[in-house]
Formats: structure tokens, C-alpha cells, sequence
């Protein structure tokens, strides 16, 4: 997987958050955060539970309000404008740790909705699109059946081809293997593996440290709510610099 | 087995066994019997008194069952029938009562004989405009729906003596309904659209330039929406578009209806509203309460749980409000007050009156069955819709309201139910409802004083057949959708 650390990353920014705070209620979830990822680049952020990544994977397509700072998404800012906000969802995919797909429509109909509806692709050319996607994660004679009738790795892998469909410059994923089976990980991995070695611009909350190894070119430590550390991969897994890392890898990787 | 396993480790089979039947007790009747009827001494006990219940509703009615009387005219008549058959003291159901009167519970007792062709074909064809709704593009459905319509109109608008040219005009749409269904089925719902419309025009009569006319008021909206959207913006545009409409009704449409009528005059009888009765009113009343009250529902629900302060509290202040007032109150209101708020001189019809106050009162109840199927989506399926892109209209048509209405459909369909049922309360606001209205008149005649079973019978009869139709349709309706495959 040598190559895949390699691609080029250009030097665009795709987004840019900065000095971003979030509460909820009282409750300080966001603290002071800073980032700035280039287009092309392929970042994991891990933490222990409620330390914020999710929170903060959310606030880039505005499915959480950040209440300071500036998110600026392939250079629209996320404010109260719906228009912008309605802009940066169409461009930024995500992936949910439970699939949330839509148990009322086939597989080809959950991926040609949003490129008939927002996109306003013919019909034809969707399902076109949507069958070349679901070629890519494998699964193209399951097109005409409905979620409930697949098992969990395949509907994550469709949940994929859903937001590829939209033909998004950024992909978020949120936690996507932490619901499957051990034997269903490997799948899903895998087409996200296919995926960054496209160069799909990926920001990746997950535990799956093998894959941060193969293909991140940063990798984000959070604690409390703020970045504590980050890191080239092999850097960070190798020689970790602050504490609250040291004591998080060796809880993860000690068995 | 086991005893040869518990001598020896090792075991060889040397003649295969054949399979015999259970044992007698095991199988069929019997053990059906068994186990659902005298599984234990209570349940033996239930099951003897069942029977024993059972046989004494059985033989206390059926007499009255078997010495119906359905040629006679009147009670006294009938009574003196059964005695004479039966023997003195038997009883006997007097169903010639029926057979007189039948036309005043479909009715009502002052709709012009003459036009009872009106409401026949308007009840026919409120199938061919519910079909595409109700079987959206099922050939088969649509055509069984559409053809059993058609024998039914054709048997009826026959038997009611409809006048030649009528009844060439309505043979005629219903063949060209019936061919559409099968060529285009989607073009069907162009006349579901035109048909309240027709409707009314059927019902009330009159000119038919009132009901074009008032069509025309949703063509204003159209218009003025469509070319104000784009500058003023979706909710505003709709607005505008109302208040065109409203103005359209209110002032232009019945001066534009006079003179399109005296240019090209066409009008059939014109029949008022305090001459409709029984089913012929029951059915307007809660076919109309039925369309409009999903629709308002589901805006109410979404409106219950928007983050907009106004719209919320609108919506909650209508919704409770409504649901702690008894509906009697609401037709009193109807029937009553509801002129003393109106401006001076506008005389709003009394069934248009109803129609509207039970609408909104099984909106409400709608709104909230439709908000706990609401609650029962999993928040992802917002966010899912959310980060796809799609804004507020499109989610919740697309991906929220497809899921929460079918979660509530055994709900919605039993105030559906409930509403129809409801439609008898209009007695009390002085409408001929089949229960207590049409009940009322009947037995006022001499000649049928002190019928007591057999109206009730009858028009139980029907609204049961109307409502195990609903709910049926609504379980065949839960089987299409199921494709969560749980």
C-alpha cells in the first residue's frame, strides 16, 4: 500500500476550518479547532467515544450548527444560508456508521434519488451512473432489491455508491465498519481503499488503524473535544509524542 | 435408539423404518380440537359457554330471521302476515319497510326522484377518480375497479330511469374511462383532478359554469405561482398565489359564471343542499372530509414539529384545541355561529359548513397519528436525506413522509373509519343523516310507527359493508408497501 501514501496532494484547500467552537447546551463539545485539508489528501481521526470527531466530521456538512468560528467547504462558508449549506451537502458525500439507507426504495432507486432530485440528471443517465457505481462496489445484481434484503456490508457498500453518485469532490465517513461483522470490515474496507487510491478527497473517523496505516496521510488524535495530536501514520503509530496518544494506541493495539 | 446407544458404542442399522401416521390424537380435526378448545379444564369451561351463548343468540333471532316479511304496507300488515304463518306470538322481521323506503336512506326523502340518476353516476364514477390513487398503475386493479363500475352504472342509471341523452353521455365517459385505464393509466388522474368538480356539478346541479368557474380559481393559483416563484420565491409565490385564488372566488368567479351562462346557457336542476339525505349525504360528507383531511393533516404534523415558532404554535393550538372539543360542538358551531362571524349577507351553504368543521376535526386527529409514524423513523433517515442535498420539501416527500405514513396506515385509515362513522352526528344540526335523520322520518309514518330493529339493521348493514371495505383496503395496501423484509 506503498503507493497509495504516495498520491499526489495538491495543493487547494478543500476546507478549512478555523478557531471552530461547539456546545451543546453547556456542554463545550468543539474546542478551538483548526484544519486545513488539501484536495486529494486522505485523513483518519480516532479518539476514545465523545471526544468529538463525529461531531466534528458533521459540522463539515452542517448536519451539526458550529456556533464560532469559520468552516469554509471548497470555498463556500457554512452559514445560516440555506443555499450554501444546500451547496455544500451536494458537493460532500457521507457515510453513516448505520448505512441509513432508504428501506422504502430499491438499491437503484436509493442512488438515483438525489441525482434526479438535487442533481436533476435525467433518469436514464442516473440509473447509467448508479449502475456504473454499484459495478465498482461489486454488487450489481442487487440493484433491484430493497436494503432489509442485504446484509450489512453490502449496504454499507451501497450507502457508498449512494454518495458517489452524487459525484462529491469530498467524502466523510463516519465511523462506517463499526456496526458490521468482523468478516464484513474487510469488504467495506476495501472499497474505500479503492476509493483513496483514486484520490477522492476522505476524512475518516475509525478505529481501523490498519487502514489509517495503508492510506491516510495524516492521522488526527482528539480528546475532549480538541485535536490533540496529529501526524504522518507512521509517525504517529511509531512514535506517538503526547501521552493521551501513547495511553489511547496502547489501549487499542495492547491486545 | 438411545437404549441400544446406552449398551453398545457402536450401532449398525440393518432394515430401515417406514413412516407411519401420528398417532389418532395427533392429527387433524382432533387434534385441532384439542389443543384450541379443551386444552385445559378453563378452557373447556369457555369453550361450553361459548356454545351455550352462542346457541341462545342463534335460537332467539333466528325465528325473527326466518319469518322476514319483505311484501307488505305497513307494520300492522306485516305483523298480521307472520302470525298468520308463525303462529300468534312469533316475530318476524318486517324488511318491506325497507323495500318501500330503501330510496329515502340512499337519498334522502326530498332529492327529485326524477334526478336520482345524478348521485348514482357520481357515486360510479368516484371509483374511476379513486382508482388511480388507490391502484396507481395496476392494470388489472384498475381495469376489475373500472369494469365493475361499469356494470354497476349501466344496471343502475337503467333502473333509475335516466333520461336517454344522460345516459348515452355517462356510457360513454365510462367506456372512454375504462380504455384510458388500460392505454394510460398514469392519465387517469387528470379526471380524479376534474372530478370534484364534476361532482358537485352532478350533486347540486345548476349551471355548469359555476363549477368550471371554480376550477379555474387552481388554474389562477397555478399561474400566479408559476411566474412569481422565480423572483419572489417559493413560499412567498404560494402566498401570492392563495390570496389571486381566494379573490378569483370570492369576487370574479360566480359575475364570470352569470355571464359564460347567459352566453352559452347549459344547466340541469338545481337541487339545494337541505334536500340531500341518508347515504347520498353521509357519503358526501365524509368522501369530502376523507380527501381533504389528509392533506391538512399531514401539514399540521409537519408543522407540529417544525423549528419555526409560529407555524408550531399555530399548529399545536389547533390541533389541541380541536381534539378537546366534542365534534357535536364543532357542527353546532357549524351550524350556528359560523354565520354570526361571517360577514352580513354571505349565506355559506350548510353542507359545505359540515364538510369543512369535520375536516378539520379529523385533521387533527390525523396530524397526530401521522406524528408518531413521524417518530418512529430513526433519525438517520433525515440526516441521510440531509447530506445528500435535498432540501426540506423533497425529503420529506421523498424519503420521510413515504415511511412515516405507511408506518400509520392501520391508524389513518381507522379515523378514516371514524369520520365516516361521525357523518350520522350531523342529525343534530338538523341534516337527514340515514341513522337517526331518514330512522326519524320513516317512523313518523303511520303505516310504519314503531319499526324499531330493521332500519338500524339496514343502515348498519351498509356502513359496515363501507367500512370492512376500507379497512380491508388498507391491510392489501400495508402488504403492497412492506419492503423492509423484517
Amino acid at each position: 500500500m506503498a503507493e497509495a501514501a504516495q498520491m499526489q496532494v495538491s495543493d487547494e484547500v478543500a476546507i478549512q476550518i478555523t478557531n471552530m467552537n461547539k456546545w451543546y447546551g453547556q456542554f463545550h463539545v468543539l474546542r478551538d479547532i483548526n484544519m486545513t485539508v488539501q484536495r486529494g489528501e486522505r485523513i483518519v481521526i480516532c479518539g476514545p467515544s465523545g471526544s468529538g470527531k463525529s461531531t466534528l466530521i458533521r459540522c463539515i456538512n452542517r448536519l451539526e450548527e458550529h456556533q464560532q468560528g469559520q468552516i469554509v467547504v471548497d470555498g463556500t462558508e457554512l452559514t445560516n444560508d440555506l443555499k450554501n449549506i444546500d451547496k455544500v451537502r451536494s458537493e460532500v458525500g457521507m457515510v453513516f456508521q448505520h448505512f441509513n439507507l432508504f428501506p422504502h426504495l430499491t438499491i437503484l432507486e436509493n442512488l438515483t434519488l438525489a441525482p434526479i432530485w438535487v442533481r436533476k440528471v435525467p433518469k436514464r443517465e442516473a440509473e447509467e451512473t448508479a449502475m456504473y457505481f454499484l459495478q465498482k462496489v461489486k454488487i450489481p445484481e442487487q440493484a433491484h432489491k430493497y436494503p432489509g434484503q442485504l446484509s450489512g456490508g453490502q449496504q454499507q457498500r451501497v450507502a457508498i455508491a449512494r454518495s458517489l453518485c452524487m459525484k462529491p469532490r469530498i467524502m466523510l465517513f463516519d465511523e462506517p465498519t463499526s456496526a458490521l461483522d468482523p468478516e464484513m470490515i474487510k469488504e467495506v474496507l476495501d472499497t474505500m481503499i479503492q476509493l483513496a487510491q483514486e484520490g477522492m478527497t476522505m476524512i475518516c473517523v475509525t478505529h481501523e488503524m490498519g487502514f489509517a496505516q495503508a492510506v491516510a496521510n495524516r492521522v488526527i488524535f482528539m480528546d475532549q473535544g480538541q485535536i490533540v495530536e496529529q501526524n504522518e501514520p507512521k509517525e504517529f503509530f511509531n512514535n506517538p509524542k503526547s501521552d493521551r496518544t501513547k495511553l489511547f494506541l496502547s489501549q487499542i493495539l495492547g491486545h | 435408539m438411545s437404549e441400544t446407544h446406552s449398551q453398545t458404542v457402536t450401532f449398525v442399522r440393518d432394515s430401515m423404518l417406514p413412516p407411519v401416521m401420528p398417532p389418532a390424537g395427533e392429527r387433524g380435526a382432533v387434534k385441532w380440537l384439542r389443543e384450541n378448545l379443551f386444552s385445559t379444564p378453563l378452557n373447556i369451561g369457555l369453550t361450553v359457554l361459548g356454545v351455550v351463548v352462542i346457541w341462545w343468540l342463534v335460537t332467539s333471532s333466528l325465528p325473527w330471521w326466518l319469518h322476514s316479511v319483505w311484501h307488505a304496507s305497513s307494520l300492522g300488515e306485516c305483523r298480521q302476515i307472520v302470525a298468520a304463518e308463525a303462529g300468534e306470538g312469533a316475530t318476524g322481521a318486517c324488511w318491506a319497510m325497507i323495500r318501500e323506503r330503501w330510496h329515502q336512506f340512499i337519498f334522502g326523502h326530498q332529492y327529485p326522484p326524477s334526478d336520482w340518476w345524478r348521485p348514482i353516476l357520481a357515486f360510479g364514477l368516484l371509483f374511476a377518480a379513486l382508482s388511480p390513487v388507490l391502484f396507481a398503475g395496476q392494470k388489472r386493479n384498475l381495469a376489475l375497479v373500472l369494469g365493475g363500475m361499469a356494470v354497476f352504472l349501466l344496471l343502475t342509471l337503467y333502473l333509475a330511469a335516466t333520461p336517454t341523452s344522460a345516459f348515452i353521455l355517462s356510457m360513454a365517459l365510462v367506456a372512454g374511462l375504462l380504455a384510458l385505464s388500460q392505454v394510460q393509466p398514469g392519465k387517469l388522474l387528470w379526471f380524479t383532478l376534474i372530478y370534484p368538480a364534476l361532482c358537485f356539478w352532478l350533486l347540486w346541479g345548476g349551471t355548469v359554469w359555476l363549477p368550471i368557474t371554480a376550477m379555474a380559481g387552481f388554474g389562477v393559483f397555478y399561474l400566479v405561482f408559476r411566474f412569481a416563484s422565480p423572483s419572489l420565491g417559493v413560499p412567498v409565490a404560494a402566498g401570492v398565489g392563495i390570496v389571486a385564488a381566494v379573490l378569483w372566488w370570492l369576487y370574479i368567479a360566480s359575475p364570470v359564471a352569470g355571464a359564460l351562462q347567459g352566453a352559452l346557457p347549459f344547466s340541469i336542476l338545481q337541487v339545494t343542499s337541505d334536500k340531500f339525505g341518508g347515504f347520498l349525504l353521509a357519503i358526501v360528507i365524509g368522501v369530502s372530509g376523507i380527501a381533504f383531511s389528509l392533506p391538512i393533516g399531514i401539514l399540521l404534523a409537519l408543522g407540529r414539529q417544525s423549528d419555526m415558532l409560529i407555524v408550531k404554535t399555530l399548529s399545536v393550538g389547533f390541533i389541541e384545541f380541536v381534539r378537546g372539543v366534542p365534534l357535536i360542538t364543532l357542527l353546532f358551531t357549524a351550524s350556528l355561529l359560523l354565520q354570526y362571524f361571517l360577514p352580513p349577507g354571505t349565506n355559506f351553504d350548510i353542507i359545505l359548513r359540515v364538510i369543512i368543521l369535520v375536516t378539520f376535526f379529523a385533521a387533527a386527529y390525523l396530524a397526530e397519528v401521522i406524528r408518531g409514524g413521524l417518530a418512529a423513523l430513526p433519525r438517520g433517515q433525515y440526516e441521510a436525506a440531509d447530506a445528500l442535498g435535498l432540501d426540506y420539501w423533497q425529503a420529506q416527500r421523498l424519503i420521510i413522509l413515504p415511511q412515516a405514513l405507511k408506518v400509520s396506515i392501520p391508524a389513518i385509515v381507522s379515523t378514516f373509519i371514524g369520520l365516516f362513522k361521525d357523518t350520522t352526528l350531523v342529525s343534530f344540526v338538523g341534516l337527514y343523516d340515514p341513522l337517526r335523520g331518514i330512522t326519524t322520518i320513516v317512523r313518523a309514518d303511520i303505516a310504519w310507527k314503531g319499526i324499531y330493529w330493521e332500519p338500524y339493521i339496514f343502515v348498519g348493514a351498509i356502513f359496515f359493508v363501507i367500512c370492512f371495505g376500507m379497512s380491508r383496503y388498507s391491510m392489501y395496501l400495508e402488504r403492497k408497501l412492506k419492503t423492509d423484509h423484517r
